[in-house]
């Protein structure tokens, strides 16, 4: 078995603001039932964390800029580690993933671990 | 004490009377000794104990029963173990020495046997037994001889051994305690996180051993279940142990106990959840559950303990509801998020089913893929019904086959000709 992190990456701006407590219930139930089928698995480490859109990003020479920039298509929203016997099948668990069903993508990168 | 051992105590006869009193008994006088001795001396105590309920069952029978025959029980064991100090002057001064009491001489050396002093010493010996140099296997058998005062023939019979391997391990564990030399005394407030949580585990695997137990016995998986339901009682009256995982724990237990006397028929046969007679749901022990499940709710830590109490919570309604199984379905997705079980991973699907419809949960279970277990068979059996039988039957067929116990293979064969009907 290796892991994997999954990547969650989407568009802020696609996220609709002021949702419901209703809508908000609903998005974390497609999450936890999909989250909850990795366990099922067996294959789920870390569940991991979703990320707060505002942020600083450092550059050489002391620079520092607002970021990441919120409104690029492709945002760092969250991430999750896996476990799997092969880069397919940890593919294959993104299957379902809520973050696909509002325009978003996983990207899936084996754990090269130090 | 819990009203359950008190009951009948005085229609007893003296060949009733006798086990009775050792299976409650026992353990007491043992856990004071050990904690006056220390628990490399575990063997002395438990003669003394002995030869005190031979001398019992000797002299009642012929001169029958004295007033109250567990002060009896208790005036002979102290005459007893003063006795012993007193034959035996250099394990009396080793004894005095180790306990740091007052005592000059063996004759001042107090035996305590007071109610307070019992439950202390229990609760001590339930961290010595629970200690973490016992392997898990072991802690289980001698958690039942020495806090549940259950004889070598009792757990055998539980665990479905022979007399002499559950003999021979509960001696090795008692070995192992005497050569560790483990303190009885309660953990200080530092260590107690992690002393609990393994002593809570014991408690945990004690209860459904019982519960899930393949004995046919009902009325000793039943014992099995109340004691471990004392023990944690136990914890939860002393202020320090009284925590919110261990209410979590006691909470779990009296829930699934509520339904003890509807989920066997009297053969000892499983009856399923759903083919349950309602009226014999132990009401009393649904209100004390949901009382200790508030309890548990302080703190801001959650274990598995809270929500397997959660979702046994939710199996006290009956009838289904869209709200029942979603709920049960969230509280098996945590539950697999702190710890994976195959049997979580099952039931988690089953809840699927019920909550977002069958069609979603066999994908799901195809997923899981434990194709060596019967119950993963079952599930699938289940699923397929009515979507399509064929495939149904095959699952119920493939359970049939792995399933080991005949009380597994009679619900499958049952439910098998309920779809070919």
């Amino acid at each position: 078995m290796k892991d994997f992190l999954l990547v969650y990456r989407t568009d802020y701006n696609t996220i609709p603001k002021g949702a419901s407590p209703e809508q908000m219930q609903a998005a974390a139930k497609r999450w936890m039932d999909w989250i909850g089928g990795i366990a099922a698995q067996n294959k789920l480490i870390d569940r991991g964390n979703r990320l707060v859109p505002s942020g600083k990003v450092v550059k050489a020479d002391n620079v520092i800029a607002d970021g990441p920039y919120t409104e690029i298509k492709e945002c760092i929203v969250g991430y999750s580690i896996v476990k799997a016997t092969s880069i397919e099948e940890a593919t294959e668990l993104t299957k379902g993933c809520p973050i696909l069903a509002v325009g978003g993508n996983v990207e899936v990168r084996e754990i090269n671990v130090i | 004490m819990p009203l359950y051992l008190c009951k009948g105590i005085y229609f007893m006869d003296q060949t009733e009377l006798i086990p009775h009193l050792f299976r409650t008994e026992y353990r007491k006088i043992v856990s004071v000794l050990c904690r006056l001795f220390g628990i490399e001396y575990i063997e002395i105590a438990e003669d003394i104990v002995s030869d005190t309920f031979l001398l019992a069952s000797e002299l009642w029978g012929l001169k029958g029963l004295p007033e109250n025959p567990t002060a009896w029980l208790y005036v002979v064991a102290k005459n007893k173990t003063k006795d012993y100090l007193k034959r035996n002057s250099l394990f009396a001064q080793t004894i005095s020495k180790e306990i740091k009491s007052n005592a000059k001489t063996s004759e001042e050396i107090e035996i305590d046997l007071s109610s307070e002093n019992i439950n202390d010493s229990q609760l001590a010996m339930i961290f010595v037994v629970c200690h973490p140099c016992i392997p898990a296997e072991a802690q289980i058998g001698l958690a039942l001889n020495l806090l549940c005062g259950f004889g070598v023939d009792e757990i055998a019979h539980a665990f479905l051994t022979n007399k002499s391997a559950t003999y021979k391990r509960l001696q090795r564990a008692k070995e192992k305690l005497r050569t560790e030399k483990i303190e009885i005394e309660q953990p200080t407030l530092a260590e107690i996180d992690d002393r609990l949580s393994t002593v809570l585990m014991v408690l945990y695997l004690l209860f459904n051993e019982g519960y899930y137990s393949s004995s046919q016995d009902t009325t000793l998986r039943k014992d099995i279940c109340q004691e471990a339901i004392r023990l944690t009682y136990l914890l939860i009256e002393n202020e320090q142990t009284n925590q919110p995982f261990t209410n979590a724990l006691l909470s779990l237990m009296c829930f699934q106990s509520s339904r003890f006397d509807a989920r066997l028929d009297q053969n000892g046969e499983t009856i399923l959840y759903h083919e349950q007679d309602t009226d014999l749901w132990d009401q009393e022990l649904i209100a004390k559950g949901e009382y200790f499940l508030n309890q548990a709710s302080r703190g801001d830590r959650i274990s598995k303990y809270h929500l397997e109490a959660g979702i046994a919570y939710w199996h006290t309604f009956k009838a289904d509801t869209k709200e029942k199984w979603e709920n049960i379905l969230q509280l098996y997705n945590q539950l697999l998020l702190i710890e994976y079980s195959p049997i979580a991973a099952l039931n988690r699907t089953y809840a699927l089913s019920k909550a977002n419809g069958k069609k979603e949960a066999i994908i799901e279970a195809e997923k899981i893929n434990l194709t060596g277990n019967h119950l993963y068979h079952s599930l699938l059996g289940e699923l397929y019904t009515d979507i399509d039988n064929s495939k149904a039957i095959s699952h119920w067929q493939k359970a049939l086959a792995l399933a080991k116990s005949t009380t597994d293979r009679t619900l499958i064969s049952a439910r098998m000709r309920q779809i070919l009907l």
